[in-house]
């Protein structure tokens, strides 16, 4: 079945043979000025694993500075560099440039287009994202920060006024986070705006709204809500950059500003975040799950309506980061209804997917397993955030390690789980070769047995009152052996990480070949040749269902015949 | 595929291990006099109301927690391929609209009982009134300290709270007035209540009624800059009688004893007086903590090292050597000026 020829045949491949000197600079520059959506795909995503790695090393020095109490490994200021930079790095140019590059990659092969709607803005966007970047980490030789010292960003990803204000700001730290940011957010919005733009208008023959494979639509959903989001983190960046250097006054309280309306500003913008990144992670689920269990995804129209719901609702929980800034009891109440009313789609999601598997055949390749990891942990990250709207209790945990676990909880164990399983499960249609399923396997457990050791011990240890973004803590609280058992679990992570990326290097060179569907899957771009050729489809494609593939390969029983 | 069975097990015991751990968790990771300032140790009306609330909301999410968690363990079990599978597809199937409905309707009935729960915390803790017997104390927060003053009772002291304790018969609840000098900071102390921000242009207030007498601790819990670590919280609940000797002593003007005077000579003559007060001296500065009563306190350096002779002495002589970054700067004096000094400073009972 794996290997048939489809009727939607592929074009010509023109991968380079053997490699001059002048070759290789063509292939550089060929990388460089690239319009390709599947090029600029694996660039985003390339970029976003190096990045990976580099905040990886900044979670490892702030687990070893906190393994035993009174540790001098870093330096107070440059541990407040590290937790502000691995924030600032894993939300913006880790998570965001991965789903966006996978976005890119398989949007216009899902949707059986040629490219994206617009592939110069596709060009220009991932050209800034990666200045953002390079600029940001520019800081840490070009920036003064907090009082006294400190070269890079030191102010915590939410840069709360007024300490970004120049009285506690002096230098340029601040400012490299505020304009690195602003930058590499013009370069996101671009994308959303291109993503949008494609799902709607690029469409093959017969792919209806309701036939668009669920990847692409969750993405259609993110790139919506991104442009709602990341405006008014830009408009307070400049507002915060207008304060610093034009004497505004928005933000700084010694001029009778408001450090509350920069909470306002950055949560409008932080909590919908969070679903800009986890709505493409349950987008790579929904294609990944099915597939396993050898079955449709069960509910399709319950899971598009249920991440629509997701975005909306999530644009009016902001304030549940805000319980202890001391809003009335009335703001209090509303912002736990609403952060609770987001629990009811997204149960929705689990279920659908606990009934996907059911009556399933399931296959435990690496892909699924990162995915089945996923559930048990998004089932658990979304219950912690029950426990969390909980204006009361949150009281106590909010700004606890508690928090810390809750939101790793659906930032690894949700998201950087799903893109691992996406890397796995895609990786031989970019590449044209598989990944190693032993090391795959190793990789999985080890991160799995990691990730359980870190972040499920971060709850105990929040509950006996450990707040966050201290670089060192009393001997005395009872807080030592946990900080102990945390820091081991973070060192078998990175060792898996690195298992990962050793994985994706030789698998390059010596995997074994894919083939054009190796894992017997349904969506269009597993009809084209693994790496797909420029320009995708020879000819366009024509679908009748929401899997394309399945009516190809079982013609005695077409999805067509049961879609309503 | 064992090992999928063993990790549902696992995971499904998870809640429970949950439980044993934060009850166990006091006593058993101990190391110090103190025990650990645990959220589920109360103390304090507000911090029990909550942990009574957090219990039934444990007990909730718990429960969904073992019946989806289980359903998805056993889907995963049942359903894996087998060696004796054929090449065919199982059933497809694509949807159930009473199924779906089902699981949209009891989630929705779960959120209004949490709802409703947690509601009426709130207004129990957040709106309760405040009774005539309440003490008083304005907190404002600075980078990386404390001040705590009592308005009506003419005290100023620094990062060692005291109140007096309160009783069912005898309430006397400690009303907190919260204020910042600066940047934003938040006051914690997870025995007696959650916590609130303090804000620059932003005041809020919150109240505890201490049962135990006994000190709990706690600390910053909103990051505030370089030494948001080491600014740690004391609060000292004192019997009544304790308090109001506390409070009589706290309201004298500092120490004059003539055997220190070479001391007090260098402190009202050096830079110290611009941000420190000692009541009854030159010395009225407010950037710093008032040091008038410096003696009766534990600690120094907001919590960061213990108030002793030699301390003091390392602390005058480079603030960096407990604290990088605190914003008192080394003070130039010679190590005899320093012994002067010390030796003045621990006259301030």
């Amino acid at each position: 079945m794996a290997d048939q020829t489809l009727p939607i045949a592929g074009s010509l491949d023109v991968t380079p043979q053997r490699l001059s000197r002048a070759q290789v600079l063509e292939w550089l520059h060929g990388w460089v000025v690239t319009v390709d959506h599947k090029r600029l795909g694996i660039l985003y995503v390339v970029y976003g694993i190096i990045f990976l790695l580099v905040a990886g090393a900044e979670a490892m020095a702030i687990r070893i500075q906190l393994a035993w109490p009174g540790m001098h490994f870093l330096s107070p200021e440059l541990y407040n560099e590290m937790f502000t930079m691995h924030g600032t790095t894993m939300v913006f140019l880790v998570g965001m440039t991965i789903l966006f590059g996978f976005a890119n990659y398989l949007v216009p092969l899902m949707i059986g287009a040629r490219d994206m709607a617009f592939p110069r803005l596709n060009a220009f966007s991932f050209w800034m994202t990666a200045f953002g970047g390079l600029l940001i980490y520019y800081s840490f030789i070009g920036g003064f920060g907090l009082y006294g010292m400190g070269a890079a960003p030191d102010v915590g990803w939410w840069a709360y006024a007024p300490l970004t204000a120049r009285a506690f700001s002096p230098g340029h730290a601040t400012d490299y986070w505020a304009l690195a940011l602003i930058v590499a957010g013009f370069g996101t919005l671009g994308t959303a705006i291109n993503i949008i733009a494609t799902a709607l208008s690029m469409r093959c023959r017969g792919m209806s709204l309701l036939r668009m494979p669920l990847f692409v639509w969750l993405m259609l959903v993110t790139s919506a809500l991104t442009l709602i989001t990341i405006t008014p983190l830009t408009a307070a960046q400049i507002m915060l950059l207008i304060d610093r250097y034009l004497g505004g006054h928005f933000f700084d309280t010694q001029a009778g500003g408001s450090a509350v309306v920069w909470m306002h500003f950055f949560w409008i913008f932080g909590h919908p975040e969070v679903y800009v990144l986890v709505m493409p992670a349950f987008g790579i689920a929904n294609e990944i799950i099915p597939v396993f269990s050898r079955k449709a995804i069960f509910g399709y129209p319950a899971m598009v309506a249920a991440s629509v719901g997701i975005a909306f609702v999530s644009m009016g929980v902001w304030a549940h980061h805000m319980f202890t800034v001391g809003m009335t009891s009335v703001g209090n109440a509303f912002f736990v209804l609403s952060t609770m009313l987001v629990g009811i789609p997204t149960g929705i999601k689990i279920f659908n997917w606990v009934a996907t598997i059911w009556g399933g055949k399931i296959r435990f390749a690496t892909p699924m397993l990162f995915c089945l990891g996923f559930l048990f942990q998004f089932l658990i990250a979304g219950l912690t955030g029950i426990m969390l709207s909980v204006a009361p209790w949150n009281w106590q945990l909010h700004n606890s390690y508690f928090v810390i676990a809750h939101f790793h909880y659906v930032l690894v164990g949700a998201i950087v789980f799903n893109i691992f399983a996406g890397i796995y499960y895609w990786y031989p249609k970019v590449t044209g070769r598989m990944l190693s399923e032993t090391l795959g396997k190793w990789h999985f457990w080890l991160f799995l047995i990691g990730f359980h050791i870190t972040f499920d011990t971060m709850h105990f240890v929040g509950f006996l009152g450990m707040p966050r973004s201290i670089y060192t803590y009393e001997p005395d609280r009872g807080w030592n052996h946990l900080n102990f058992i945390i820091s081991i679990g973070g060192m078998i992570q990175g060792i898996a990480v690195l298992i990962f990326a050793w994985n994706l290097v030789q698998s390059y060179f010596r995997g074994r070949k894919a083939g054009n569907d190796p894992w017997d899957a349904w969506t269009l771009e597993w009809s084209t040749p693994s790496p797909p050729p420029a320009y995708n489809f020879a000819t366009d494609p024509v679908v009748h269902s929401r899997r394309p593939l399945w009516d190809l390969k079982h013609p005695e029983d077409p999805d067509w015949k049961y879609e309503a | 595929m064992r090992e999928h069975g063993a990790r549902a097990i696992r995971l499904v015991s998870l809640p429970l291990l949950c439980f044993a751990a934060v009850s166990a968790a006091p006593i058993a990771w101990a190391d110090g006099p103190q025990s650990s300032p645990s959220i589920f140790a109360p103390a304090s009306t507000p911090a029990s109301s909550i942990q009574d609330l957090s219990w039934f909301v444990l007990a909730i999410t718990g429960g969904i927690f073992v019946t989806v968690g289980g359903l998805l363990a056993w889907a995963i079990f049942r359903y894996r391929a087998r060696k004796t599978d054929d090449d065919s597809e199982p059933a497809q199937i694509y949807g159930s609209t009473q199924v779906e409905l089902a699981w949209t309707v009891i989630p929705i009935l779960i959120v209004v009982v949490l709802f409703l729960t947690t509601a009426r915390i709130i207004f129990a803790i957040q709106d309760a009134p405040k009774p005539q017997v309440a003490l008083d104390v304005t907190v404002v927060g600075h980078q990386f300290w404390w001040e705590f003053r009592y308005p009506k009772l003419g005290i100023v002291t620094a990062n060692e709270l005291h109140v007096p304790v309160s009783s069912a018969l005898e309430p006397r609840p400690t009303f907190l007035h919260l204020l910042s000098a600066d940047v934003d900071h938040s006051f914690w102390v997870p025995q007696l209540a959650g916590k609130t921000d303090l804000i620059p242009n932003h005041p809020n207030d919150m109240w505890i009624d201490p049962r135990h007498t006994g000190l709990y601790v706690g600390q910053c819990a909103q990051f505030c800059g370089v030494e948001h670590a080491k600014m740690l919280l004391r609060v000292y609940v004192d019997t009544p009688e304790e308090f109001d000797t506390w409070v009589k002593q706290q309201r004298q003007p500092g120490m004059q004893d003539s055997s220190v005077a070479a001391g007090r000579h260098i402190f009202e003559t050096e830079a110290c007086t611009n941000c420190h007060t000692i009541a009854g001296t030159a010395a009225t500065g407010t950037f710093g903590p008032n040091l008038t009563h410096l003696e009766s306190r534990a600690t120094i350096a907001a919590g960061a090292a213990l108030n002793t002779t030699e301390n003091l002495h390392a602390w005058i002589q480079d603030p960096d050597h407990f604290k990088p970054g605190a914003l008192m700067p080394a003070m130039q004096l010679s190590g005899e000026q320093i012994d002067e000094l010390v030796a003045y400073l621990t006259t301030l009972h």
